[in-house]
Parts: C-alpha cells; structure tokens; sequence
C-alpha cells in the first residue's frame, strides 16, 4: 500500500527497457576474439544459448567469470553453449578493449566465443545495463526465445554461498520441458561503459 | 621489560582510538535498518547513494555528494551513503577509504546483503542494480527521484532543489 502512494518521477538518459521473457531476440552477428564473426545461432545443433554480457574490468564480472566458464563446462554438452560478449565502450574503459578482451579470452582459456559488441546495438536491444547480465534462450525453428535474463546466482562475491542458481535453473528447466520458475532476478553490477 | 610492553600496548591502544576517533564510523546494516531511515526521514529531503570502493565512477562522483552535505549542513538535507562492498572487507578496504577519501559530513553505511534480489525493488523497482545509484526521497516519504547513473555536483545541487521547495 505505501508503495502505492509514491510518486516515482522517471529516471532519465536510460537505455529501453529492452526484452521481456517470451519476446523473440534479436539475432547478433559480432566479431569474436579469433576475429572470426559469429552469430547467435551459429551452432545449429544448439537448443539455445546462455548469452552473457559481461568485461574484463568489472570486478563482478570477474568474480563470476569462473561460473561462467563453468556453465559452459555444464550445459555446452547438453545444447546451452556460452555466449560472452563485452559491450563496454574502449575510449572509456581501456581495459576492455578487444586485443585486452584477446588477451583474457586466452588466458582464461574460454571454450566459447567471446565478442565485440562495438556499436552496444545489442546490449541495447537486450536491455543489459550493467555486467555481467544473462541471457538464457531458447531456439524455436530459427528463432530464439527468451526464458530468462537477470543475474547468475544470488551471490556474487561467494560461488559458494550462492543457494538460488538463475541460470542453471533455467537451463534445467528448459532441458526437462518444464516452465522457468524465476524468470529474471536483479544484482548489483558495474553499469555498461555506453559512448558518450 | 614488563612495564614497557605495557607501555607499549598502551600506546598503540591509544593510536587506535585516534584512528577511529579521526576516521568516519561505518556502520554494518541489514536491509530493514535502510527501510527504517527512508520512513523515518519525515520532514529531511534524504539523498541516498549507492557505491562500492570497486567501483569507478562511483568513487569520482563522492566528492560531490559530500560537498552537498557539507553545504547543507543543519538543514533538513541529509546525505546518507550506503557502501556496498563485502564486509569482510569493512577493515581492509572501506574504513580505510572513507579515512583517506575525509569523507566526514556524510552518514555511511554498510549494507551487508549479498542476496541483491531480495532488496533492489524494494529501494526502487527502476533500478537494474547498476552502480552508481542515487535516490532522492522527499520529505514525508512521498516523492522519490532515482538516478541509475553518475552525477555531478550541479546536476545534484539542481535534482534537490524541487525537493526542498516542496
């Protein structure tokens, strides 16, 4: 009821909102860390993808890049592969640069794509406003469905305290045909280094 | 030997008290304790920001909001920064922070909730959780304005003013 009673002025200079669970995505097609381009859908034997924007420099991120190597680990064999794509603007954010992107892509030894979202059209479109934020979606003939986009777990500083798994839930459910309970979920991340 | 050990202890006992007397206390706190403030601010235009030692723009915007509390100092205007590293590094990383950063004017707190889902709608249902994030919250609890963004001091300075008109 209290809630009701505010009056919330509208914050400003936000991207759209971008997508909502059941809309049909946008198909990406970005240059990866080989220089090679690839597309969401690039895999045909893929269900659907685990598509995650995230950086090199943003400490969440990097608290989470060995889950999401993890994930990858988990659900690529199973048709969810990994998606990581950096949207964060160079001039801004040096350390996220694409020879920098080069360089932790090959020492952290990534098994799946990782790609230069130069124009942020997509972390735009998707909605993304901080890293890292995922996406889980699933192919239906040539298009892909989103099931769930939001946080990776409910603990960003601890993998092992986490005790709600978002995305691997999702994964699961969409494996066994079964509804995803929790659609989206917020966490704290470091906000998308947008071109001024 | 004895009595200079003790000596020393002392000292360095003393030293700590210093320490703590010069740098700004940081308070650890739950989710609830947050909601009370935002009740209770009555007839005080409360201007709350989000932030983390980790994270950059937020540090380079602080500054401003700590001028802003300075500047408004005895008026119905509070600034309340509301830190959101992890707080097993409250000693290692934020005290030591707040102390180097003087942030003195300002009341800062950390909120130890790792399970960000469970509060960020309840602070505000437009934010992604995007740092920084400040939220003005007018007196009376009635009116709110957030900002999923950095600010400077003018902007600041301009974004409050409605508030205190009212």
């Amino acid at each position: 009821m209290a809630a009701a009673l505010f009056v919330v002025l509208s914050s400003f200079l936000l991207p759209a909102d971008g997508y909502k669970v059941g809309d049909k995505v946008m198909i990406f097609n970005l240059k990866n860390v080989d220089n090679k381009m690839v597309a969401l859908g690039h895999d045909a034997t893929a269900k659907g993808y685990i598509v995650v924007i995230t950086c090199n420099t943003c400490p969440v991120a990097q608290a989470y890049e060995q889950r999401i190597i993890d994930l990858n680990k988990t659900y690529a064999p199973k048709g969810y592969p990994v998606i990581a794509i950096n949207a964060n603007d160079s001039n801004r954010s040096p350390g996220d640069s694409f020879v920098e992107m080069q360089d932790r892509a090959k020492n952290s030894k990534y098994q799946f794509p990782y790609l230069l979202d130069e124009t942020q059209e997509v972390a735009k479109t998707y909605g993304a406003r901080s890293t890292p934020t995922a996406y889980v979606v699933k192919r239906e003939g040539n298009d892909y469905i989103l099931a769930y986009h939001g946080a990776i777990d409910n603990n960003s500083n601890d993998a092992s305290s986490a005790n709600v798994h978002y995305v691997s839930q999702a994964v699961n459910a969409l494996l066994a045909n079964k509804p995803v309970e929790i659609t989206t979920a917020k966490a704290i991340g470091c906000g998308i280094k947008w071109k001024m | 030997m004895v009595k200079i050990k003790q000596l020393i202890v002392l000292f360095s006992f003393f030293l700590c008290l210093g320490y703590t007397a010069m740098g700004q206390n940081v308070q650890v706190i739950k989710y609830p304790a947050l909601e009370k403030m935002f009740k209770q601010s009555k007839d005080t235009v409360l201007i709350v920001n989000f932030w983390a030692t980790w994270c950059k723009p937020c540090i380079e915007e602080l500054p401003y909001f700590e001028n802003i509390s300075k500047k408004y100092e005895g008026t119905k205007v509070k600034v309340v920064l509301i830190n959101l590293d992890v707080v097993k590094d409250l000693t290692t990383k934020v005290k030591p922070f707040v102390g180097k950063n003087n942030i003195r004017s300002s009341d800062i707190y950390l909120l130890d909730e790792p399970d960000y889902n469970s509060w960020i709608d309840k602070v505000s249902a437009d934010w992604s959780g995007s740092l920084p994030f400040t939220l003005i919250v007018g007196s009376d609890n009635k009116i709110r304005k957030t900002f999923e963004e950095p600010l400077t001091e003018s902007q600041l300075e301009k974004e409050i003013q409605p508030f205190i008109k009212l």
